[in-house]
């Protein structure tokens, strides 16, 4: 994938309030050419507006949005160079393929032949060659979304704006649609800025992520690191599973750290956390991260003889609940202080899952820089 | 009757009840109806004995020079009054559902009040109206048809109002945004996507105009002159004499006309899309 690094979208400070609501709430950042960024958050948390206010159907009530170095205030959404892919798909239920494609080029004057090849190039790059007189009620959901990219992708826009684009297809589809929006993107080169409420989603498609929430960015990464060093309590637990335990930061040098977590004992980690010593800290922990063993005896999976090695965080409690996933086995603890963490284990063998079941007890250790201390 | 099947406990369409049931219906709607047009060709001064088959009464009917300028009055003024009426009726509903504006409930209200209010009371409301502002009604035709068309935009308007504020609440507004996102300006985005998506409606709200103000008496009758007779009213006049086959086959005429018109505009948006309006 080709970086240019320079800034195609700049958002800066840009609120929006409907009424007494703020649904965007001074945010300013910015989206690179080239990239596939996206928007991710829970619904409500303004992330559609920030979209709607890119394409131009919503005027900011402060900031300033500048696309291609271009102040897009008074610029109305016809005239942006910016396509929208709606969640509905909004296509023209009266047209067929071809005029729904071609729509954008006719009105704007673009010659009869022009038309005709930039369409059928269009359908092509959307794997709809052969679908040109279709009417848009004798196609699936998956069919007419590929008809809305068409339609966006024919304009050649500097960025292409995607509303929750996978939101309504079946699970296989959407795997599917992933890989061939990511594909589409990297053939165009053009700048996707794609809103969605699915973290798989923005994990697997994204460059960059920005998650929202409440109007405000509460992380801008890529998406590892989003995952890997979450900046916050939020982020920790809206992308992916977590184990979050509330606690005191007891010790904070350059290479090790301690938080004491209630009812939990000490949580070590091997490096600094850089926060004010004794303050209110959150612990965060993926359920994956978590190796999970019988108690003091050979029949553990992963582990040594001995409960933990070396530099290892080590607890000790009792299965509670499991759910079985196929890949993988999801296990509800117990600790011995009460607490219930989750642990996912995959299913290696066809006979992994029998090594535990209800009320066992098992111990579990985790590597010293697998959890992450969160300050907010 | 000869069905070997038994009747299935939801197959309500082969049970004798429910045959009846429908056959009555249509009976006690379409009887009245079917006797008019049986006795238009009655060979008989009365309306009451069949005295065997003939044409002359359309004959007379169609050369009564009064009642087919009746008709043709009729006629101008339904096609007048359509026509505004669904400017009008349309542009009320897209307005009232795409803006918010202060005091929109009140609007809203107020504009179908001349589809509550009492026709006869709409009628002497315009015999007031027109009689205090003096309107001219010595014009040359088919200007001294003003009155009349107005007062029937007056209730006809609502009408077509309602109908495609009805169709609208169906429409995706995504999809006029796509339609400016693709560059599309407001007057391209109304007549490419909002417009196809209520033709339906114009349709069904035409309809319903143009029958209303072709058979409308009551307040017809209050702002129609003495050179300004409608249809409606000129059958009234001859009845008020007797009825005479002639009246029946006016009627009869003018029932062919409106079906023939219904079902051109049925078959031009097909009957589904009418459906979806409601």
């Amino acid at each position: 994938m080709t970086q240019a690094k320079q800034p195609i979208i700049q958002i800066r400070n840009v609120s929006k309030r409907f009424g007494k609501v703020t649904a965007v709430d001074n945010i300013s950042l910015d989206i690179l050419a080239g990239e596939f960024f996206v928007l991710l958050g829970p619904s409500g948390c303004g992330k559609t507006t920030l979209l709607r206010m890119i394409a131009g159907f919503e005027m900011p009530t402060e900031g300033q949005i500048i696309i291609d170095g271009q102040d897009m205030s008074l610029v109305p959404p016809n005239k942006r160079p910016v396509n929208m892919v709606f969640q509905s798909y909004a296509v023209f239920p009266h047209m067929n393929v071809t005029d729904n494609v071609g729509y954008g080029l006719r009105i704007s004057g673009v010659s009869k032949g022009e038309i005709r090849d930039r369409v059928a190039e269009a359908l092509e790059l959307v794997k709809l060659g052969g679908f040109e007189d279709r009417m848009p009620d004798q196609m699936s959901g998956g069919q007419r979304q590929r008809v809305a990219l068409a339609r966006s992708l024919v304009m050649r826009p500097k960025v292409l704006l995607l509303d929750e684009p996978l939101s309504a297809l079946d699970a296989k589809l959407r795997a599917q649609m992933q890989f061939e929006l990511s594909d589409l993107q990297d053939k165009v080169g053009i700048t996707f800025v794609t809103v969605t409420h699915d973290q798989d989603e923005a994990l697997s498609m994204a460059s960059r992520v920005a998650v929202i929430n409440k109007g405000e960015v509460a992380q801008l990464a890529p998406p590892a690191d989003l995952y890997e060093y979450p900046a916050n309590r939020f982020v920790a637990d809206f992308v992916g599973s977590v184990n979050i335990f509330e606690g005191k930061l007891t010790l904070d040098e350059p290479d090790k750290a301690a938080v004491d977590c209630p009812g939990l004992g000490k949580i070590y980690l091997n490096h600094g956390v850089t926060g004010p010593h004794g303050a209110d800290v959150w612990v965060a922990l993926r359920p994956e991260k978590i190796y999970l063993h019988v108690p003091g005896e050979g029949k553990a999976v992963r582990a040594a003889a001995q409960d933990a090695p070396d530099g290892h965080n080590l607890a000790r409690g009792t299965i509670k609940g499991m759910s079985y996933l196929g890949d993988i086995t999801l296990y509800e603890i117990q600790l011995e202080g009460g607490q219930m963490i989750r642990v996912s284990r995959p299913n290696l063998s066809r006979h992994d899952q029998e090594d535990f079941t209800w009320d066992d007890k098992v111990s579990m250790h985790w590597r010293a820089d697998s959890p992450v201390v969160l300050l907010s | 009757m000869f069905n070997r099947t038994p009747i299935a406990p939801l197959e309500y369409t082969r049970k004798l009840w429910m045959r009846s049931w429908v056959g009555l219906t249509m009976l006690f709607l379409y009887a009245p109806l079917i006797l008019l047009m049986i006795f238009s060709f009655n060979d008989s001064k009365r309306n009451v004995v069949w005295k065997g088959f003939t044409l002359k009464y359309y004959e007379k009917a169609l050369n009564n020079d009064s009642l087919v300028e009746a008709l043709v009055n009729s006629l101008t003024i339904a096609a007048l009054a359509t026509i505004v009426s669904l400017v009008i009726g349309a542009l009320a509903a897209v307005a009232l559902w795409r803006f918010r504006f202060p005091f929109k409930g009140l609007v809203e209200g107020t504009m179908s009040l001349p589809i509550i209010v009492p026709e006869i009371c709409l009628g002497v409301a315009f015999l007031i109206f027109f009689a205090k502002v003096d309107w001219p009604t010595d014009l040359p035709w088919p200007l001294n048809l003003s009155a009349i068309t107005i007062a029937h935009i007056t209730f006809c308007f609502p009408f077509v109002a309602m109908v495609v504020r009805a169709r609208l609440a169906s429409f995706n507004k995504e999809e006029e945004e796509a339609a400016k996102d693709l560059g599309a300006t407001e007057w391209q985005a109304f007549r490419d996507v909002l417009l196809p998506h209520i033709r339906p409606a114009l349709v069904a709200g035409a309809l319903l105009a143009f029958t209303l103000s072709l058979d409308d008496f009551v307040i017809t009758f209050f702002t129609s002159g003495p050179d300004t007779i409608t249809f409606p009213v000129k059958v009234y006049s001859m009845v008020r004499f007797s009825v005479t086959p002639e009246v029946n086959a006016a009627s009869t005429i003018l029932i062919l006309l409106t079906v023939i018109l219904t079902f051109i505009a049925l078959k031009l948006q097909g009957v589904k899309g009418i459906a979806e309006t409601h």
